[in-house]
């Protein structure tokens, strides 16, 4: 228990028992304030000389900032603009290929492509006749708005269409960093475990649709479909869930059905305007 | 490992606040830090000494408010406490709970002089 304010913290646990930092290189432990109003009292400390600004600012508001101006590029555009999100090796770009494939005599397409290395996702999707531009985030874990604004100046954009963003292969940190899109749009594959939803619930939180993919592999593995929804639906109560197969093409149908509704909406309300 | 770009965030949080308040030393940053925000105070603290060398607010301590998380039932109709994304409701025990609190990820105030 933290002794600053006797809250839980959240610190990460390796067996059970808190992770202690006594001895890092930099800085001390955490130290945590209590909340304003709830002993108030016990977190005060020197200000007697010092200037306190009041910031109230959201940490990601730069990212959010320009994520606002991609959303409003969409929006001019009229593209419907949609994040990819997995772990490594779920079928994002396999899937990708055959939705493309089946999507690019109907809309105009483009897709950028987030890896730390290589060329070769934005090679397949070019192999396809879809523009594809590659972003390499080097170390990076994630794209954020930036980096997608700044490729979006190296192609031509889908005006009408579809924008794919395959974000980079994590589960974790692109849940946090807005790129701008209408919806994440998150896979997982049956050979991953059915309860990835609870070990990795901010991605799941954060999604507007799931594909479940490589559901042809279900006859070989021992994977509950049901208990993975159920996982899924305890995070995010309402989320929609499309079993599909990128290999075979089962549950295609329903996945572009759910894009096409997404294009309707978007010609929607540019009738409205 | 993202909390290295969201201490960069908070960095840049910084460098404005000192270019609209006037300042050029931060002795303390206080982050407000949600129990369902996603986001590591440990490894937020981890980096934070790294990011700040060498910036106005190099060797500045760093203070965090840890909020608890809050969400609605959807079974019970009201606001209830929750540790975490996938904890039940601690009145029915359902899992019927739209988070709606503690996901705050905030610069909430500088000690700056």
């Amino acid at each position: 228990m933290c002794t600053t304010c006797g809250c839980g913290g959240h610190a990460a646990l390796i067996g059970g028992k808190a992770m202690r930092r006594e001895a890092r290189k930099h800085g001390g432990a955490v130290a945590y304030r209590a909340p304003a109003g709830q002993a108030a009292g016990e977190a005060a400390h020197d200000t007697a000389q010092a200037r306190i600004i009041r910031v109230e600012r959201d940490i990601l508001a730069k990212n959010d900032a320009l994520a606002a101006v991609n959303r409003a590029l969409f929006a001019s555009r009229n593209i419907l603009a949609l994040n990819l999100v997995s772990s490594p090796g779920s079928g994002k770009t396999t899937l990708l290929v055959r939705t493309l494939r089946a999507l690019k005599e109907k809309f105009p397409l483009a897709v950028i492509e987030g890896d730390q290395q290589t060329d070769n996702d934005a090679e397949r999707i070019r192999a396809t006749g879809v523009e594809a531009i590659q972003i390499n985030t080097g170390k990076g874990c994630h794209l954020d708005a930036l980096m997608v604004e700044q490729a979006m100046q190296q192609i031509a954009l889908p005006q009408g269409g579809v924008l794919f963003i395959e974000n980079v292969g994590n589960l974790v940190c692109p849940a946090a960093f807005d790129l701008g899109e209408a919806a994440k749009v998150a896979m997982l594959s049956v050979t991953e475990g059915e309860d990835k939803p609870l070990k990795y619930p901010d991605m799941f939180a954060a999604a507007g649709v799931v594909l479940l993919n490589k559901v042809d592999l279900l006859p070989y593995l021992d994977f509950d479909v049901p208990l993975c929804i159920e996982y899924m639906r305890r995070i995010n109560p309402g989320i929609r869930v499309i079993l599909t197969s990128a290999t075979s093409g089962a549950g295609m149908d329903e996945w572009l059905e759910w894009l096409e509704s997404g294009m309707k909406q978007l010609a929607a309300r540019e009738e409205a305007k | 490992m993202h909390e290295m770009s969201l201490v960069e965030g908070v960095l840049q949080v910084i460098e404005d606040s000192a270019r609209a308040n006037h300042f050029s030393r931060v002795k303390t940053v206080c982050l407000e830090i949600g129990a369902l925000s996603g986001v590591e105070p440990e490894a937020i603290s981890f980096c934070f000494d790294l990011v700040m060398k060498g910036t106005l607010a190099d060797g500045a301590r760093l203070e965090i408010i840890a909020t608890e998380g809050q969400g609605w039932c959807h079974t019970c109709g009201q606001t209830v406490a929750v540790r975490q994304r996938h904890d039940p409701c601690p009145l029915c025990g359902g899992y019927q709970v739209q988070p709606n609190g503690g996901m705050e990820m905030k610069v909430k105030e500088l000690e700056v002089e």
